[in-house]
């Protein structure tokens, strides 16, 4: 291996983008090497440089960026001294990029077929007909159904999945050698994005084909790759294979990179998440010498900032390296210092309770055909309740209507029928218009989009005042100024930031005034809807860690509605799953996350992956995509991608929906599978050792 | 498909009927009749006479009625003044028996002009393609060169090119037509600054058209709404560019010429063409100052004398056809919006 | 007749812009020093065709201001030797007619001057008015949507499927106004500011009583006043008052804009409408008119700016149509379009009376579009 050519071999990279008024480093003193067959990781933050990177291979960095220094040789010839006619010639045919969004990366206005055989009349010029066989020939390869319906269709008449198939087989047209992958699965859903990702690993496999794969997702790229580099701030930070950086981290940012996310494990009360302190600093506003030294735990002053740091030999492995001036002072394997601590706090008396709870949408006649109104069933026969001081977790997939769900509760849409009591009182029938001002602010909201949450023309004390204003809190204009001043206390966030306009926040920053406007008139409830999924992992914990926190404090009944397993699993104290509208599996956290299992949240649990090379899981893929909530299958909703669904007597899950029934205490499952059957399951995560 | 065909129709009639209905009854207010009594009756006319004429001519009845009989869906009205039955459907000299009872726009009968004594219709069949011939020139001079100029700005955002082309098209819709056509005149027609190339008036082109007499009205029609149709096509295209299917097309390997061809124009070409359509409404206008500066007898200078002259039977006809114009462009638009785009095509 | 050469025409009338050059000078030495602190206004500095924009803006506008200052004669003034004469042409008293004599021997300069404050006091004005009515029906047509969106919409398109031109042949008519309709349209237009304001400080304040019943108070205080005065010509004490054929004019271009603003606020408020602090609001318990005035409104002003500066342009257009056709002016006004109209007739002998109005105009739309252009670009740069 080590005298062979690499395929992909950069060289202390530099890249910036040139603006009018400065110049801003992207990419600082960047090297890697990818070996013919080979699987690099790139990890990071948003903002760390990894896409710049892809980017640069491809020598596609727009009007504004350049490659300020250092080589990028391809089997050996040097993309950046490469013309333009020479870059065509490798682009897409050695070359090939996937990215992050796939109905994006098709164009709208050419069928499938022409856009696949594109590729190959453009690079080998051959003839339509061949280049249309052999696109079919591709489209089996990526194991979609009826390749002669989808060379002829648009791209808008697939799905997501199938979408993301359709660009992999692009990108293999031509048999590339090296194939980039920018967040190829970060748009879509968990269950899809297992299927996506074993499909890229055989398929690589098989034409031996190198790949550098980008993704913030630790265990993603885990699960994938054979190397990996971590980035942070444009620099390389840590680089080796897998399992020696996953095992033996030798970088102070790789290591609270992991502490930052909920692995199994890790408990909101005995073992909380240890968030990294500050934030990312700004390209153009970078510290002296070491970028992460300003929130290193090991950081010296003199030594650390005292001139820029190489990448040294770390760990002993022989391709092991990390930017850290103390590689060989710092003791890796000492336990982090223990975050405050807490009592679990005890469930109180049930706040909320929905039963039988139903929203049906009737859509409106389409626009161009399909006359008829049809019915799309959002949520079926919701049953759960929530006590004081307890969190709640709802997970699913996209379109499972767990957001309609949160609709329901703040009054923003009216349910069809069943109940939701608030404190004894019924409230599935008030629209939030009639609800009155004590009832409003005892059930607030947290937003999932940072970005969006606060309204970006007005300052934030003043956003936080005018939820005081309209829940009646506070006696004066300058009673509700000190409260606002306390609510930003208790969100951790500095007093001058009243006056500030939400543009000059970061992600993080914002999400707790969202936090701080959610809980300004003491909240019994909060509905938080994926409050941190738009935000970076290492801000992440610190979010949740506060939420948590204010939870106990207050004794808030916490609805957290989530697709991350991995934070349901430790901030959830018990958990609801749904699926197309329905409730199929409920219970205390252990209860779900260990057997017996819904089927469906089994293979949900076996798709997520797990950054822990400790922890071996069990690969149930799921076939095809979920059905719309237009066209619900009848029966089971899950019967349709159910591996379960053969030791099911007769066409019963065609048919009936199942019963809610209860399996242990507390524990419910919609499901016909027998007691006995369901006693079968083995647990899909198991620590190793 | 079928279900949005008859909704569009539907609106469009409501439309056309609402509008007809307004402009029948802003020209057939009070001061503008008693006008017509002086003019076809005599000036000095006293206020009794004034009446009386307009009761004798069905002028009288309340407004919903005479709408009804110009739209031609109510019976025309009669009336018999010493022995003889005159009415809107009887012509003069006609026995009422013979006559229609039903005589208005549907039925064909536009009625009479009082400025040019003749039937509305000929008057504005004539005129009309008179002004379609213009039109005609228009088009062939302000689309594909529009395009072709949005295309070229727009393929390379913030190029030197872009940024000539750009400014050139901000300075033509900063130039109504009756601004572009004076500068025009003066420039190339005057004896002042003796260039001469053209002609100052279109009159001779009624007759027929020639380079000389007919480039400067076409040009000064053309350059107002190509700027603007310039400028939609660079945005719209401009935004093309910028999307991943097009760093993926790029990154196929494909040139640059294959990328603006293939993949971009055709994406990038939808929201023009709805523009090019939704122009019709603001040409008219172009037509309107054109043909009254450069006198050419066409359509708008047609509706300048009928306006102006209190030909309300005229003006109500040019209104008819010009709403007509209008709606059936942007049923068009609408409809090519539709079959341009593959989203919203139904499978 | 003596006469004066071009460049001594073009110094003399430099010399002769003086208090806009200097208060030209004066803004742009504060706005350049000032930019960085500024926002988007101060952004507008960092493009040269932005500046440019601006610049011809601001000269028209204080010609508009200073017109008075500028003026060499008066505009409807005539002196029956200077008819048609040249640029430059010496008058028999010895004073200059910078830009030539009209066909009755004006001054095209100081008409052109004159021209300037009779465009800039109605187009900016109308535009307002246009947004205000757009606006306040834009609003709840998109946040609502359903029947009222369904009912506005058509009425919009029905006012825009009419050719400008023909409804302002129907419109500015003097048989119109005898029968009262351009009045009962103003006392309907002219009252949407009123209500906009209401509805803004009400539904921000109503938390707070004193401070809503003072902002409402004196909005309606001040707005049914000049309302009484603008559309009825019914102000008690006389400050408030417009020329009937001039109101005839403001209403139609108004009545022709507000649709167009319509629209645009109405698709704006349908994208911004469906962002989390629009349903952090609604969980909050806010009211729809709080929601669309304070959470929606401010965050569309981008566009919406714009547009307003294309609109000015637009509005001058128009105006300058209406005049092109000689509605609802005097023969005699000075505005730019009636100018043109009255020298398009000897054009191919004596140009300069209306190619002076015509350079005037572009010059001001060239401007307003240059600025809108800029301001577009430096807003999408955030």
């Amino acid at each position: 291996m080590a005298d062979a050519t690499p395929i992909l071999e950069i060289e202390n990279l530099s890249i910036s983008f040139f603006t009018r008024r400065r110049e801003i480093p992207a990419v600082m003193d960047f090297s890697c090497k990818v070996m013919p067959g080979e699987a690099m990781g790139l990890v990071g933050e948003s903002g760390c440089g990894k896409s710049t990177v892809a980017l640069g291979v491809m020598r596609d960095l727009g009007r504004n960026g350049r490659i300020t220094g250092g080589s990028i040789r391809f089997k050996g010839r040097e993309i950046t001294r490469m013309g333009e006619r020479e870059l065509r010639a490798l682009r897409g045919r050695e070359i090939a990029m996937i990215y992050q969004e796939p109905m994006a990366s098709l164009n709208p206005a050419m069928r499938i077929g022409a856009q696949l055989a594109e590729v190959p009349m453009i690079h080998e010029r051959i003839g339509r007909d061949e280049a249309l066989a052999r696109a079919r020939a591709i489209i089996e390869d990526v194991r979609l159904p009826d390749p002669d319906r989808i060379l002829q269709a648009w791209p808008h008449q697939l799905s997501g999945g199938q979408q993301q198939r359709i660009v992999i087989a692009m990108a293999l047209m031509s048999r590339p050698s090296l194939l980039i992958l920018d967040e190829p699965t970060t748009a879509l859903d968990v269950t899809v994005e297992a299927g996506i990702v074993d499909l890229v690993r055989d398929l690589a496999e098989r034409q031996g084909t190198s790949m550098l794969f980008i993704s913030h997702n630790l265990g993603l790229v885990l699960d994938v790759c054979d190397r990996l580099c971590v980035m942070y701030s444009g620099e390389a930070v840590e680089t080796g294979g897998v399992t020696e950086v996953f095992s033996d981290m030798r970088h102070p940012y790789t290591q609270a990179l992991f502490r930052s996310i909920p692995l199994p494990g890790a408990d909101k009360s005995a073992r909380p998440l240890v968030a990294i302190p500050g934030n990312l600093p700004l390209p153009h506003e970078r510290p002296p010498g070491c970028n992460f030294g300003p929130r290193c735990d090991h950081f010296v002053a003199g030594r650390c900032d005292a001139q820029g740091i190489p990448m040294l030999p770390a760990g002993g492995a022989p391709r092991h390296h990390s930017r850290c001036i103390r590689v060989d002072e710092i003791d890796w394997n000492a336990p982090p210092a223990l975050a405050a601590t807490a009592e679990p706090t005890p469930p109180g008396e049930v706040v909320i309770e929905a039963s039988d709870l139903r929203k049906y949408y009737q859509t409106a006649p389409g626009l161009f055909g399909g006359g008829t109104a049809r019915i799309v069933k959002a949520n079926e026969q919701i049953d759960f309740s929530a006590r004081a001081g307890e969190t709640l977790a709802i997970v699913g997939e996209s379109g499972c209507g767990k957001s309609t769900l949160a609709k329901v509760l703040m009054g923003l849409e009216v349910a069809s029928a069943g109940t939701v009591t608030l404190n004894g009182e019924q409230i599935q029938a008030l629209p939030v218009e009639r609800r009155g001002a004590a009832l409003i602010a005892s059930l607030q909201m947290v937003f999932q989009n940072p970005f969006d949450t606060l309204n970006p023309s007005m300052a934030v004390g003043a956003q936080i005042i005018r939820a005081l204003e309209i829940f009646r809190i506070g006696s004066s204009a300058g009673d509700r100024h000190d409260r606002m001043l306390n609510l930003l206390d208790l969100v951790r966030l500095p007093r001058e930031f009243a006056a500030r306009k939400p543009r000059q926040l970061s992600g993080g920053q914002k999400q707790r005034v969202g936090i701080a406007r959610a809980f300004a008139g003491e909240a019994k409830v909060v509905v938080a809807d994926e409050p941190v999924s738009a935000l970076d992992v290492s801000v992440q914990a610190a979010v949740t860690d506060l939420l948590m926190e204010i939870q106990r404090k207050n004794r808030t009944t916490l609805l957290f509605i989530s697709h991350d397993l991995g934070l349901v699993r430790y901030l959830g104290d018990r958990v609801l799953v749904m699926y197309l509208g329905h409730v199929v599996e409920i219970g205390s956290t252990d209860q779900v996350f260990a057997p017996p299992y819904h089927p469906y949240t089994e293979a949900l649990l076996s798709a997520v992956p797990v950054a822990d090379p400790r922890v071996n899981r069990k690969r149930i893929v799921l076939q095809g995509d979920v059905p719309s909530a237009m066209t619900p299958p009848p029966g089971c909703p899950f019967q349709t991608r159910c591996r379960w669904k053969p030791q099911v007597p007769g066409d019963l899950c065609e048919s009936v929906v199942p019963e809610l029934r209860r399996v242990a205490s507390g524990h419910r499952v919609k499901c016909h599978l027998t007691d006995a059957q369901l006693a079968t399951m083995e647990p899909v995560i198991e620590m190793a050792g | 498909m079928l279900n949005f065909l008859v909704r569009r129709i539907l609106t469009m009639l409501a439309t056309a009927l609402v509008l007809t209905f307004m402009v029948f009854w802003l020209t057939n207010l009070p001061p503008n009749l008693e006008k017509l009594a002086k003019s076809e009756g005599n000036a000095r006319m006293t206020d009794a006479e004034v009446t009386s004429w307009l009761e004798r001519n069905g002028h009288a009845q309340p407004l919903l009625k005479r709408y009804g009989e110009w739209l031609g869906v109510a019976p025309g009205w009669t009336s018999e003044r010493g022995g003889v039955v005159s009415g809107r459907c009887i012509p003069r000299g006609a026995s009422p028996g013979d006559s229609a009872r039903f005589c208005g726009v549907l039925q064909g009968y536009w009625g009479q002009s009082t400025v040019f004594k003749a039937p509305v219709s000929e008057i504005i069949a004539t005129r009309l393609s008179l002004t379609g011939i213009l039109m005609f020139w228009v088009m062939v001079l302000m689309v594909p060169s529009a395009l072709l100029i949005g295309v070229l700005a727009g393929m390379r955002e913030g190029s030197k090119l872009d940024r000539v082309l750009s400014t050139a098209s901000i300075a033509t819709t900063a130039t109504p037509e009756y601004v572009s056509g004076v500068i025009l005149i003066a420039v190339f027609s005057s004896s002042m600054v003796g260039l001469k190339w053209f002609k100052g008036t279109a009159t001779s082109a009624m007759e027929g058209i020639s380079f000389e007499n007919f480039f400067l009205p076409v040009l000064t029609i053309a350059l107002y709404g190509m700027g603007y149709i310039a400028r939609m096509t660079r945005a719209s295209m401009s935004e093309v560019m910028t999307a991943q299917y097009i760093r993926t097309a790029r990154l196929k390997g494909a040139s640059f010429g294959r990328v603006v061809m293939r993949h971009a124009l055709r994406n990038a070409l939808i929201a023009p063409f709805t523009v090019i359509m939704l122009q019709f409404p603001w040409l008219l206008n172009g037509v309107v100052i054109v043909e009254t500066l450069f006198n050419f007898k066409g359509f708008g200078w047609t509706l300048v004398q009928a306006a102006g002259n209190n030909d309300i039977q005229l003006l109500l006809g040019c209104s008819v056809v010009a709403v007509a114009v209008v709606l059936v462009t942007q049923a068009i638009s609408d409809l090519g919006y539709v079959l341009l785009n593959p989203r919203i095509r139904v499978p | 007749m003596a006469e004066l050469g071009w460049p001594a025409i073009f110094l003399r009338l430099a010399l002769q812009f003086w208090p806009v050059w200097l208060a030209l000078l004066v803004v742009f030495a504060v706005s350049l020093r000032t930019r960085r602190r500024s926002g988007l206004y101060g952004r507008l500095f960092d493009s040269p065709l932005g500046m440019v924009g601006f610049g011809l803006v601001m000269f028209w506008v204080f010609t508009a201001l200073c017109a008075d200052l500028l003026l060499m004669f008066d505009p409807l003034g005539q002196i029956a030797q200077m008819k048609n004469k040249v640029p430059g042409t010496i008058t028999p008293d010895g004073a200059v007619y910078l830009l030539g004599g009209d066909n009755l021997g004006r001054d095209v300069f100081s008409r052109m001057v004159m021209g300037a404050r009779r465009v800039l006091a109605i187009a900016p004005a109308a535009t307002v008015f246009a947004f205000m009515v757009g606006v306040t029906l834009g609003l709840p047509a998109g946040y609502r949507g359903g029947r009222l969106d369904a009912g506005l919409s058509f009425i919009a398109n029905l006012v825009l499927a009419f050719p400008v031109i023909l409804l302002f042949y129907l419109l500015v008519t003097p048989e119109i106004r005898a029968t009262g309709l351009p009045a009962a349209l103003a006392a309907v237009l002219f009252l949407f500011p009123v209500l906009f304001f209401t509805l803004l400080w009400n539904s921000r304040f109503f938390t707070r009583p004193a401070k809503r019943n003072l902002y409402v108070g004196l909005t309606l205080a001040l707005g049914l006043w000049a309302w009484s005065g603008l559309a009825f010509n019914a102000d008690p004490l006389g400050v408030w008052s417009m020329q009937p054929n001039m109101l005839n004019v403001f209403v139609s271009v108004v009545f022709v804009n507000a649709p167009t603003v319509f629209r645009i606020v109405r698709s704006l408020v349908m994208d911004i409408k469906t962002r989390d602090y629009v349903a952090a609001a609604q969980t909050r318990g806010e009211g729809p008119w709080y929601i669309m005035l304070w959470e929606i409104l401010p965050n569309a002003r981008g566009p919406l700016i714009v547009d307003f500066c294309l609109r000015i342009g637009y509005t001058t257009i128009l105006l300058g149509t209406l005049g092109f056709f000689g509605l609802g002016v005097s023969p005699e006004s000075p505005d730019w379009g009636s100018t043109i109209n009255a020298g398009r007739r000897l054009l191919t002998i004596a140009p300069h009376p209306a190619i002076v109005p015509a350079l005037a105009l572009l010059s001001l739309v060239l401007g307003l579009n240059l600025l809108a252009d800029a301001l577009r670009e430096q807003s999408l740069k955030d």
